[in-house]
């Protein structure tokens, strides 16, 4: 914006302003009646969706799985797709930084001196852009599956071995879930690619005892499960065995 | 009709006599309205405030002004529910590790009104980063951060900023699983940061783990550190919105009448 688009502007919002009304009480009155407007609405999400309080803190717990609130939903989601290690720190800082820093530089480096929105298509396909990738990773973040979870039915071969064969699988599925072993390798639809090797049908390429050695003496980098309880490690690879 | 003897009596001494020729059948709103005009005069000869009351209220707005810009006055609205609601929340509230999930609960379930207020709070929260997000989009759509409003928009990103940071650490005070594991994310994402990261997130648990003293910390930034700068900034902002005045709507323009052209030279 030059000097002279400066100053044309200044004179034409000066002559906008002497024909317009005075703020009070004309503003007053719109900006009052807004004012109730968010007042009703506060109340009216208090009353119907209440101020619910969850179980009491407990730092020693390892399955919970934390979710912000709903406006950081996209962040969470921008955190949750972007995997490997070396991209996490540009993931969870470098982006919302730089969209910050362009959010504050907006007016230094957008200075044309066009106001109307349909002569600004470069600002409004940015706009919008914007808009689109934040609802949609809002809504993709609002949605996110635990990441301590695996939703897989018992196979028939399970089924069929009735009670006690389900409760034992499930007993299992539990014990992979909560022991972070989805955090390398995918179940099903659960858990990340890589590094680990697929465990959707390891029951099928690895006999049991192989499964159980492998637990205690992995290959690099898989830590070693020695410590997990003889029980757990039993469901475990009992689990294991079950997927084929 | 005769005159009362008792007007005489309800003027006030000195020179201000003849400026109330006020009918003698209401001689008492007439006292009223004098305590009320000298009230004001007491307070404008110390602080000479009206003048500027004047400027900010009776400023002109341009024409085609419409109901989208209420979503700035809304924001504030949301932020001063949030300070009252707030002040109620703190006669409870006990900001220690131990204790801190009793005091909620009990004004959750105990104190008259207390779900309902913390509810307020809780859902406010949601509204005023709804409205700041509309107001900027409306600010941004209608060009209104250009010159000479470009400072306007810089404080008003800061804003933006302060208010998801009162969100962040918000968050954590009901100090229940669910705030407590996100703020322990939350921290460790900042820490991952280049430069500052660590530090920051040192100084927000105040220090290496998260400690017994963590949640006084957030809520000392929660409760007196931000809001504190956000209502200075909002201050800034409404100065500066009442200095350089509010943009009419870009599809409006000044009908380009000659003698208004002549008067504005």
């Amino acid at each position: 914006m030059n000097q002279l688009e400066k100053e044309a502007y200044l004179r034409e919002y000066s002559l906008l302003k002497s024909k317009g009304k005075p703020f009070f009480p004309y503003a007053v009155a719109k900006d009052g009646w807004m004012a109730v407007i968010v007042m009703v609405t506060i109340i009216l999400m208090s009353l119907t969706l209440g101020a619910e309080l969850g179980p009491k803190v407990d730092p020693t717990t390892t399955t919970y799985v934390p979710r912000p609130e709903w406006y950081f939903f996209f962040l969470f989601e921008v955190l949750r797709i972007i995997k490997p290690p070396s991209l996490v720190p540009l993931a969870a800082i470098g982006v919302p930084s730089l969209c910050m820093i362009l959010l504050f530089l907006l007016p230094f480096y957008d200075r044309s001196p066009e106001r109307r929105p349909e002569r600004r298509p470069i600002a409004m396909a940015a706009a919008f852009l914007t808009i689109a990738a934040m609802a949609f990773l809002t809504y993709e973040g609002a949605n996110a599956g635990s990441p301590n979870q695996i939703d897989m039915e018992p196979p028939p071969s399970v089924m069929a071995g009735g009670e006690e064969a389900i409760r034992a699988f499930e007993a299992g599925k539990q014990v992979v879930a909560q022991s972070g072993c989805l955090a390398c390798h995918k179940i099903g639809e659960n858990g990340n690619t890589g590094p680990g090797p697929d465990l959707s049908e390891i029951g099928g390429r690895l006999p049991r005892q192989a499964i159980a050695r492998t637990l205690v003496n992995p290959t690099a980098p898989m830590p070693p499960y020695v410590d997990l309880p003889d029980e757990k490690r039993d469901n475990l690879v009992e689990f294991l065995a079950q997927l084929k | 009709m005769a005159k009362l003897p008792t007007t005489s009596g309800t003027r006030p001494r000195g020179t201000r006599a003849e400026t109330t020729e006020a009918p003698a059948t209401a001689p008492q709103r007439n006292k009223l309205q004098e305590t009320g005009v000298s009230t004001i005069d007491w307070l404008d000869e110390r602080t000479s405030l009206s003048a500027g009351a004047r400027w900010m209220m009776f400023r002109k707005i341009p024409k085609g002004t419409n109901w989208f810009y209420t979503l700035g006055s809304a924001t504030m609205f949301a932020f001063l529910s949030q300070a009252v609601t707030g002040v109620f929340l703190a006669m409870y509230y006990d900001p220690s590790a131990t204790r801190a999930y009793e005091s909620v609960r009990f004004l959750t379930n105990e104190v008259f009104l207390g779900e309902f207020v913390r509810g307020m709070h809780k859902w406010g929260s949601t509204v005023m980063v709804i409205l700041i997000f509309l107001h900027m989009a409306r600010t941004f759509f209608f060009g209104a951060y250009k010159y000479p409003r470009e400072l306007n928009w810089v404080i008003g990103v800061v804003l933006l900023i302060l208010t998801l940071a009162m969100s962040f650490t918000g968050y954590l005070l009901p100090f229940d699983q669910r705030s407590y594991w996100a703020t322990t994310v939350g921290v460790a994402i900042n820490g991952t940061g280049p430069l500052v990261g660590p530090y920051l997130s040192d100084f927000l648990r105040a220090g290496p783990e998260f400690g017994a003293t963590t949640l006084a910390r957030f809520y000392a930034i929660h409760m007196l550190l931000l809001p504190g700068i956000i209502a200075a900034m909002i201050g800034a902002h409404l100065y500066l919105v009442a200095r350089l005045g509010t943009t009419a709507p870009p599809w409006i323009r000044a009908e380009s009448s000659p003698e208004l052209r002549e008067d504005s030279k």
